[in-house]
């Protein structure tokens, strides 16, 4: 049986957790009443920092919710919004569901395809976008629609795609 | 701008209660303007002037169905959770995970009536006595979550939440959980699982959520629509609320429909309960497009059955989509076109099931991807004879009873369906024998 510890994993850099983070993690501890259910928020919060979890905070985040970095990283792996590797500077969600695939979302994503020039779950080399697919958006009337970072463009066509995607530097 | 007067507005709202007092789509977050429009009149009326049983009943008499997709009563759910003072810790969540593709009502209720929902949550939360609320949020609604949140704080401040509501002796703390993507977090049991901050798996039921669900303490999961509903059934009572279909469905209430796809005019409209999917689309929606004619539709969302024009005359309400074969699901309708391919929109919707599948149930794992890989096939027509045989197994293999949830299942409805009304369309991408021996 392979036990899973830091020992296990030398390549994980050390990582300190910055105070603000140790306290905002703090905070959400408080809503629940138990303590591995602010696992998603923390995760949120480090990822807040870096754009994506780093595996060195796993261990210090799971030791602050008391709970094995095994479990966390259950966790971390499982959520689709959750990034275990580095990403972009803007992260592209294109909804590729079926509301969107009825109003042909495939031009439109082909447009970003072609203007990044990187398929899907892949980063351009400049660290600048990063493009994946998402599940239905909840704004199928005014479908295609994409997500970038928290902004939602909707009734998309693939002509608009090179200014809209040039406003994200 | 519409501007209307308050007469004209308390009469929208005696057949519109969910959304009349939302005006071009503007947001209605402070309370003060809320409260001007009868907002938390409810909470004032039930707390503490009626018991937690007199809501309970209320609900019942009202006969409101789960607008989640299910259209399980509500006043039945909240009869099983345990009452009395030993009963110890309870839950309310509301499930605003609001993913079901072709979906967009909850968003609306939560970025233009936060307060609504709050409001239906306190009335909920006192009927079952719970101590603690949670809003399981999908965390791409940004702006329905930044509205919650406001809509919270300043009934806090109000004294809507917080200690000893209105002098009754209960209190209530509620909070804005945000998710961080998949599916299957809609799934009830699931959704608890992920609330407690793990992987978000269903649950073997029973025990049912309502004798051991979050913290394994009973609790009670409902729909944002659902919630919203309460206030205006205190307010207005059961009666009311049953005549609101207009004699459109044995049903009460009125539901928010929606239509998608290559119509004129898609959108949202809180019509009656009953309200036929040929009105929806044709006469709220505007129609199709210009040169296209309606194939197929989907009468609420990705994890139900196609139907045909043939079907568009029926009642949209639970239990006449059902003997037809479908499911209303979340009643916003899915248009299909006389252009498009019925073995695409398939492929599209299983490819979508296969991703967010969370893994836990072998048939839901790898039977999902594996009708994925047929469909493809047949799309570039390159099927295999034997195909659509094991396609049609797979619809009995991932059907009711072989998984823990109701997403495997739900997979196989417009499969099933699809093949059911198009299947000629199934066997044209099946490759002629020459060609399948040369890729044999």
């Amino acid at each position: 049986m392979i036990i899973c510890t830091d020992s296990n994993r030398p390549n994980v850099e050390p990582y300190v957790l910055a105070d603000e983070d140790r306290a905002e993690i703090e905070h959400h501890v408080h809503h629940y009443d138990d303590s591995r259910a602010a696992s998603i928020d923390a995760l949120k919060v480090i990822q807040r920092r870096h754009g994506w979890v780093p595996d060195g905070a796993i261990q210090p985040v799971a030791d602050l919710l008391g709970i094995s970095a095994p479990d966390l990283e259950g966790v971390a792996t499982f959520y689709s919004l959750i990034f275990r590797r580095p990403v972009g500077r803007n992260v592209i969600k294109v909804c590729d569901s079926i509301a969107c695939h009825l109003n042909d979302f495939e031009v439109v994503q082909d447009a970003i395809i072609k203007h990044i020039n990187v398929g899907l779950g892949e980063t351009t080399a400049d660290d600048r976008y990063t493009l994946i697919p998402i599940c239905c958006l909840g704004t199928c009337d005014k479908a295609p629609a994409i997500m970038i970072n928290d902004d939602t463009h909707t009734n998309l066509t693939p002509e608009q795609i090179p200014a809209l995607l040039e406003k994200y530097v | 701008m519409t501007t209307l007067s308050n007469e004209q507005l308390a009469n929208l709202g005696e057949i519109k209660p969910l959304t009349y007092r939302i005006v071009d789509n503007k947001p209605v977050v402070d309370i003060n303007e809320y409260e001007a429009l009868d907002g938390y009149l409810s909470v004032r009326k039930a707390i503490p002037a009626m018991s937690p049983a007199d809501v309970q009943a209320a609900v019942k008499d009202a006969n409101l169905r789960g607008r989640g997709g299910a259209g399980f009563p509500a006043g039945i759910k909240w009869g099983l959770i345990p009452m009395g003072p030993d009963a110890g810790a309870k839950y309310l969540v509301c499930n605003a995970d609001e993913m079901e593709p072709g979906t967009f009502k909850d968003r609306l209720l939560m970025e233009c009536l936060p307060h609504q929902l709050v409001e239906g949550m306190i009335v909920a939360a006192y009927a079952i006595q719970a101590k603690r609320a949670y809003i399981f949020l999908r965390g791409e609604y940004v702006l329905a979550a930044k509205h919650l949140n406001e809509a919270i704080e300043q009934a806090n401040a109000k004294g809507y939440l917080g200690e000893n509501i209105l002098g009754s002796g209960w209190s209530l703390d509620m909070h804005v959980h945000t998710g961080a993507g998949r599916y299957i977090c809609g799934e009830e049991t699931a959704l608890i699982n992920s609330l407690e901050g793990r992987r978000a798996n269903p649950r073997a039921k029973p025990p049912f959520p309502q004798i051991a669900g979050l913290w394994g303490r009973p609790t009670i999961v409902n729909n944002v629509e659902t919630l919203s509903n309460l206030p205006h059934i205190i307010n207005r009572g059961a009666d009311w609320f049953k005549g609101l279909s207009q004699g459109k469905s044995p049903d009460g209430g009125t539901k928010i429909y929606g239509a998608s796809g290559k119509v004129k005019n898609p959108g949202l409209w809180e019509l009656p309960i009953g309200t036929t999917a040929r009105e929806i689309i044709y006469e709220h929606a505007g129609g199709m497009r210009d040169g296209l004619e309606l194939k197929a539709w989907l009468p609420g969302g990705a994890s139900t059955d196609f139907l045909t024009p043939e079907h568009l005359d029926l009642a949209m309400d639970f239990d006449t989509i059902m003997k037809a074969g479908s499911r209303m699901g979340t009643g916003l309708v899915m248009v299909v076109d006389h252009t498009q391919s019925m073995v695409s929109a398939v492929r599209n919707l299983e490819q979508f099931f296969a991703r967010e599948s969370c893994g836990w149930c072998t048939p839901c794992r790898d039977g999902l991807p594996w009708s994925v890989k047929m469909l493809l096939a047949i799309e570039r027509g390159e099927g295999k004879p034997e195909y659509l045989d094991i396609l049609q197994q797979l619809t009995r293999q991932l059907g009711p009873g072989k998984t823990f949830c109701a997403h495997a299942p739900g997979a196989m409805e417009p499969l099933q369906s699809a093949l059911k009304y198009f299947r000629s369309e199934f066997e044209q991408g099946i490759a002629a024998p020459a060609t399948a021996a040369a890729n044999a």
